[in-house]
C-alpha cells in the first residue's frame, strides 16, 4: 500500500505556488521539452515498468515520463489509463492498452496481443494525485489535437495547472490558432503564466491582468489573487483592482443565480403541491398520502428505465417521456382506487379523512417497501439532464432547468383542463354548488372520483421529475408532503395562481435565506414566517372570496 | 433456516411450557434467543433491514456448525419502525419477555441513547455496529463500529499528507454524530495549524434535498486558492441528491474531493457513480477487499439472501465480528448470563474480514484497520490507502477539552466507563 507521505514535498521555493498545483506541475515541467527528435527511438521500458508497481507515486511518474518521452503511442497509455483500460500482466510486469471493444494491445508498440484477453491482466489503479498527473498530461499532449473542444480543454488544463514553463507551447499554440474560443482559452492560460513570470516586462504582466479581469470567473480570481507580495507595486495594484472588480462581479452573479435557485427550488415545491392543491384546495380532501403518489410516479419511472435498459438501451433517453403517461395512470389509479374505497365514505369529516389517508401511506410504503426493497433505486439522469450550462457567467444545472420548464408546463395543462374542458367545467361546478350541479345532470361522485385521480396523477408527474434530482426509496414522499401543505395553505386554498405564487415565493425567501441564515435556521425563519402570516390572513395569499368561500 | 411463524409459534409455545415446567430443563437444548433489533420499517429500513438479514445469516451458519455449547440459536427479530422511544419498549420486551441472550441492534445514535437505559437496568448485552461520534462508553454495550479517530481522524490525515489539503468544509446533518464529529475534528485541524479562516462548518436538515446553494458556497469557498476538501457527514438520504448536485455541477474529485464517513456500497447501490468517481469513503471495510475471509463472506452473502448483486458494507462487518466475538465469549464463560459474559469479552479476538483480527479492547471498543477508499464507476470503493497497523477505537476524544481527560476500563476492579485521570475518580468530567 503507498502510504500518504509518498507524495512530494514542497520545496520552499515552491512554497508560495500553490499545493495542489505541484503534481500537475512536474508533469508540465518534464513535458515542455517537447518530443526530442530522438525520442521515438528510446525505450521506454523503464516507464512503463512504474504503471506495474501498483504504488499511486509511481504510477504519477510514470504519467510524468511518458508524456515527455514523445512515445507514439503515449496520448494513448494516458487516456487509456484515465479511463481504467490500463493493465498490466502479474507474472512478466508488461502493461497492455484495452481497447474500448476488449481488445488488448502491447503500450508500448501499440500492436494487437492475441492471446491475452483482459481479464487475465490487472488494471492500473489511479487515486485523486494520479488523476491530477493525468489532466495536466492531456494537457500538453492535447494542445495540438485536431479537435478544437479538445485544444480549449488542454489549454483549461495548462491554465489549472499553472506553470510557467509551458508559456513557449502556448505562443506557438496562440500562434497557429485559428478558432477564436480556443485562442481566448490559450491567451487566457497564458495570461495566468505571465502574471507571475518575474522575466515578463511589466507591461506584458499588465496586460495579462486584464486578460484574466476579462475572463472575470472564479479562476481568474484564483489567478489575480495569487500575484506575490514581491512584484512592483503597479501589478500588484492592478492585480488587486482586477480582483475586486471579478468580486464585485461574482457577487452580483451570485445574487442572480440565487434567485434562479431559488425559481428552481419553488418549481420543486410547486410540482409537489400542485396536485394537493386539487385534491386539498379544490375538493377539501387532507391526503396525507399525497406524498406516496409522488413516490409511486418515482417508481414507475424506475420500472420504466429498467425495463427499457434490458429490452432497448438505444431508448434510454426517452424514459422520461414513457414514463409520464404511466406515472400519471398509475398514480391516478391508485387516487381513484383510494377515493373509491375509501375517502368517499369520509366526505364532510376531515379528521377521520386525514387519519385514513395516513394510514393508507404507510401501507403503500410498506407495500412499495417489500416489493421494490427498503434501499434507494438507481434512476438514470437521460442526457439532456445531466451536466450543467453557463449563462452569462452563471453555471446553471440542466435538471434544474428542465423541471423549472416542466413545473411550468404542468401548470399550464391544469389550468387548462379546469378552465377550457368539459370535465373541468363540471368540476367546478361540483366545487361550487354540489346540490345544484347534481340536479342538472352531473354526476358528481364520479366528477368526485376523477378530481382525486386528476391531482394524485399530477401528484405521479411530479414524481417522475423528482426521481431526477431526489432519492428512489419508499421515504421519498414523506420529505415532500409538509412543504406542500404548506404551499398550498400559504397560497389560499382552492386558488391555482395562490399555489404558483407560495411556491415561488417560499423558494426564492429560502434560498435567499439560505446563504446568510445557513439551511437549518433558514427553513425556521420560513416556518415562523409562514405561522405569523397565517395568524394574520388565515386564508393565505389568495383568500376564496363570495359564497364559495364559506363551504 | 428460515424463520416461519409456525416455527416461531411452536418454539415460543415449547419454550414457555418447559419455562413453566421446570427451568433445569431449559438449559439441556432449548433454543437460545438472540435479539436482533434493527428498524424494517420507517425512514431507517434502507440501512438497518440488511444488518437483519446478515444477523439471520449468522445465526443460520452458527446452527450448522452446531449451535454454541449443544445449544441452538434463534433470532428474536422486532421492528422498532425508526422510532426512537420504540427502540427502548422493543429491547425491554426483548430481554423482559423473550429473555434474550444477547441483543445486535440499533443504527443512530439517538437510537443507541434511548435503548442504553434499558440495557444497563436489566443487565444485558448489546453489540452496536455501527460507526459514531464517540464520548460513551457502557458497561452493557459492545460499540464494533468505527470510533472517529478509526474513521475521520485518518482520513483527515490522509487528505493532508496525500492531497495537501489546507482548507475545510465540514459538512454534515444537525444532529449529535456529525456535531461531534465535526467539534474533533476542528480541534484536530486547529491542532495542526490550519486557521479558523480555512474551515468552514455547514450543517443541513435531515432529509435535506436541495443542495444547489451549498455546492455553490463549497465551490466558492475552494476557489480562494488553496487545495479545498468536503469532510461529509451527511447522513442516510440526504446523500443522493447531494452527490447528484455535486456531479451536475461539475465538482470533479480531482479538484474538491468529498471525504464521506457514511457514504458505504448500500448508499451508493442507489446513484449512477460515473460523476463522482475519487471522492473518497473512510472505513474499516470496503467490498472490494481482496482478503480470503472476505471473497468466502460475500459468497455466502448473496447466495444468503438470493441475489447475486447485493452489497455488503461496513456495518455488515461490524455485525459479523460482534456474532464471532460473542460467540467465542459464551464458550469462554461457559454459559450465556449476561454478566459472566461481559467479563469473557475483553481480549476475545476473532479475524476481521478484511484479512487480519480484531480484539475487544477493555472500552468495549475494537482495534480495526482503517481503510480509505475511492469510489469507482461500478459503485464499489477501492482501498488507495490504510492504516499500517490495527486502530484501538478510542472512545473519549484525545481532542476535546474534557474527554481527554477520561478513560475507559470494564476490566474488574476498576469497572469505570470513564474515569478521570486527572482527579483519579470514576464519575466523568471533573
Amino acid at each position: 500500500m503507498p502510504s500518504p507521505s509518498g507524495g512530494i514535498r514542497p520545496m520552499p521555493e515552491l512554497k508560495r505556488l500553490l499545493p495542489r498545483f505541484i503534481a500537475p506541475l512536474l508533469v508540465l515541467a518534464a513535458l515542455v521539452l517537447g518530443p526530442a527528435p530522438g525520442a521515438l527511438a528510446q525505450s521506454v521500458g523503464d516507464t512503463l515498468a512504474k504503471f506495474a508497481t501498483d504504488r499511486f507515486p509511481d504510477t504519477a511518474r510514470g504519467v510524468e515520463e511518458i508524456a515527455r518521452s514523445g512515445h507514439p503511442t503515449a496520448l494513448e497509455i494516458v487516456e487509456a489509463l484515465g479511463e481504467n483500460r490500463l493493465a498490466y500482466s502479474q507474472a512478466d510486469r508488461s502493461v497492455y492498452v484495452i481497447g474500448k471493444d476488449d481488445q488488448v494491445r502491447s503500450a508500448e508498440t501499440g500492436a494487437p496481443v492475441a492471446d491475452i484477453a483482459p481479464n487475465q491482466l490487472r488494471r492500473v489503479r489511479i487515486n485523486n494525485p494520479v488523476r491530477s498527473a493525468i489532466a495536466a498530461a492531456l494537457g500538453a499532449l492535447r494542445l495540438n489535437s485536431a479537435d478544437p473542444v479538445q485544444r480549449r480543454a488542454a489549454a483549461e488544463a495548462i491554465m489549472q495547472a499553472h506553470d510557467a514553463d509551458q508559456a513557449p507551447a502556448l505562443e506557438a499554440a496562440l500562434g497557429r490558432e485559428k478558432d477564436a474560443r480556443v485562442a481566448t482559452a490559450i491567451s487566457q492560460a497564458l495570461a495566468a503564466l505571465r502574471i507571475v513570470d518575474t522575466k515578463q516586462p511589466e507591461s506584458v504582466r499588465l496586460a495579462a491582468i486584464d486578460t484574466l479581469a476579462e475572463r472575470g470567473d472564479r479562476e481568474a480570481l484564483v489567478m489575480l489573487r495569487n500575484v506575490p507580495a514581491e512584484a512592483p507595486a503597479a501589478i500588484r495594484q492592478r492585480a488587486e483592482r482586477a480582483a475586486a472588480a471579478v468580486e464585485r462581479r461574482l457577487s452580483i452573479l451570485g445574487g442572480v443565480q440565487n434567485v434562479f435557485f431559488g425559481l428552481s427550488l419553488g418549481s420543486v415545491l410547486l410540482l409537489a403541491a400542485i396536485g394537493l392543491a386539487i385534491t386539498f384546495g379544490v375538493m377539501g380532501i387532507i391526503n396525507m398520502a399525497h406524498g406516496e403518489m409522488v413516490m409511486l410516479g418515482a417508481y414507475t419511472t424506475f420500472a420504466v428505465q429498467e425495463f427499457l435498459r434490458t429490452s432497448a438501451p438505444g431508448l434510454f433517453d426517452w424514459s422520461l417521456l414513457f414514463a409520464l403517461p404511466l406515472a400519471f395512470l398509475v398514480a391516478g389509479g391508485v387516487g381513484i382506487g383510494i377515493e373509491r374505497t375509501i375517502i368517499r365514505f369520509l366526505y364532510g369529516r376531515p379528521l377521520e379523512t386525514l387519519l385514513a389517508t395516513w394510514g393508507v401511506s404507510l401501507a403503500l410504503q410498506q407495500a412499495v417497501r417489500t416489493i421494490f426493497g427498503s434501499s434507494n433505486r438507481e434512476v438514470g439522469n437521460p442526457a439532456f439532464m445531466t451536466g450543467s450550462f453557463d449563462l452569462f457567467g452563471i453555471s446553471l444545472t440542466w435538471s434544474r432547468m428542465w423541471i423549472v420548464v416542466f413545473t411550468i408546463a404542468v401548470f399550464a395543462f391544469l389550468l387548462f383542463v379546469i378552465r377550457y374542458t368539459d370535465y373541468g367545467l363540471r368540476m367546478r361546478a361540483v366545487v361550487q354548488n354540489r346540490a345544484m350541479a347534481g340536479s342538472v345532470g352531473i354526476r358528481t361522485n364520479w366528477i368526485d372520483a376523477l378530481t382525486f385521480g386528476l391531482g394524485s396523477g399530477i401528484a405521479g408527474i411530479a414524481g417522475v421529475a423528482l426521481s431526477q434530482i431526489d432519492n428512489v426509496s419508499p421515504n421519498l414522499g414523506q420529505g415532500y408532503i409538509i412543504d406542500s401543505f404548506m404551499v398550498v395553505v400559504f397560497g389560499g386554498v382552492g386558488s391555482l395562481w395562490g399555489t404558483l405564487v407560495a411556491a415561488l415565493t417560499l423558494g426564492i425567501a429560502n434560498k435567499l435565506l439560505e446563504p446568510l441564515a445557513g439551511a437549518v435556521l433558514g427553513k425556521i425563519l420560513i416556518l415562523v414566517f409562514i405561522i405569523l402570516f397565517i395568524q394574520k390572513r388565515p386564508r393565505g395569499l389568495f383568500a376564496q372570496k363570495g359564497r364559495t368561500a364559506e363551504s | 433456516m428460515r424463520f416461519t411463524r409456525r416455527r416461531f409459534l411452536g418454539t415460543t409455545a415449547a419454550v414457555a411450557g418447559m419455562a413453566l415446567a421446570a427451568p433445569s430443563i431449559r438449559a439441556q437444548g432449548a433454543p437460545v434467543k438472540v435479539g436482533v433489533l434493527h428498524s424494517l420499517s420507517g425512514t431507517m429500513a434502507i440501512s438497518e433491514t440488511t444488518l437483519k438479514d446478515v444477523m439471520l445469516m449468522l445465526i443460520e451458519e452458527q446452527n450448522k456448525k452446531g449451535g454454541i455449547m449443544g445449544r441452538k440459536l434463534e433470532a428474536a427479530v422486532v421492528d422498532p419502525a425508526s422510532n426512537w422511544p420504540l427502540f427502548a419498549e422493543k429491547a425491554r420486551e426483548l430481554i423482559s419477555t423473550q429473555k434474550v441472550a444477547a441483543t445486535f441492534g440499533c443504527w443512530t445514535s439517538v437510537s443507541r441513547k434511548s435503548v442504553l437505559p434499558v440495557f444497563e437496568e436489566l443487565n444485558s448485552i448489546l453489540f452496536y455496529p455501527v460507526q459514531y461520534e464517540g464520548e460513551e462508553s457502557s458497561k452493557n454495550v459492545f460499540y464494533t463500529g468505527a470510533a472517529p479517530n478509526q474513521q475521520a481522524i485518518p482520513a483527515v490525515d490522509y487528505l493532508m499528507s496525500s492531497e495537501k489539503v489546507q482548507r475545510w468544509v465540514l459538512a454534515g446533518t444537525d444532529y449529535v454524530y456529525p456535531r461531534t464529529t465535526n467539534r474533533i475534528l476542528e480541534a484536530y485541524l486547529k491542532l495542526k495549524g490550519v486557521k479558523p479562516e480555512d474551515i468552514m462548518i455547514n450543517y443541513t436538515p435531515f432529509g435535506h434535498s436541495d443542495w444547489q446553494t451549498i455546492v455553490r458556497q463549497i465551490k466558492a469557498f475552494g476557489s480562494a486558492g488553496k487545495k479545498t476538501a468536503v469532510v461529509s457527514t451527511i447522513n442516510g438520504d440526504a446523500n443522493v441528491p447531494f452527490y447528484k448536485e455535486l456531479g451536475n455541477q461539475g465538482v470533479a474529485a480531482k479538484d474538491i474531493p468529498v471525504v464521506a464517513f457514511s457514504v458505504g456500497e448500500e448508499e451508493l447501490a442507489g446513484i449512477d457513480t460515473k460523476p463522482l468517481v475519487g471522492h473518497l469513503a473512510a472505513w474499516n471495510y470496503f467490498m472490494s477487499v481482496d482478503a480470503p475471509e472476505n471473497k468466502d463472506f460475500i459468497k455466502k452473502w448473496q447466495a444468503f439472501i438470493k441475489n447475486p448483486k447485493r452489497v455488503t458494507n461496513d456495518p455488515m462487518e461490524a455485525h459479523v465480528i460482534g456474532f464471532n466475538m460473542w460467540v467465542k465469549a459464551v464458550e469462554k464463560a461457559g454459559t450465556f448470563d449476561a454478566e459472566a459474559v461481559i467479563d469473557a469479552m475483553v481480549g476475545v479476538s476473532v479475524p476481521n474480514l478484511t484479512g487480519g483480527f480484531s480484539t475487544m479492547m477493555p472500552n468495549h471498543h475494537i482495534t480495526k484497520p482503517v481503510l480509505i477508499g475511492e469510489i469507482q464507476a461500478d459503485g464499489q470503493i477501492n482501498t488507495v490507502w490504510q492504516t499500517s497497523g490495527l486502530v484501538v477505537g478510542d472512545e473519549w476524544s484525545d481532542y476535546l477539552e474534557g474527554s481527554k481527560d477520561l478513560i475507559s476500563d470494564w476490566r474488574k476492579p476498576m469497572s469505570c466507563g470513564n474515569f478521570n485521570i486527572k482527579t483519579g475518580k470514576c464519575g466523568g468530567k471533573a
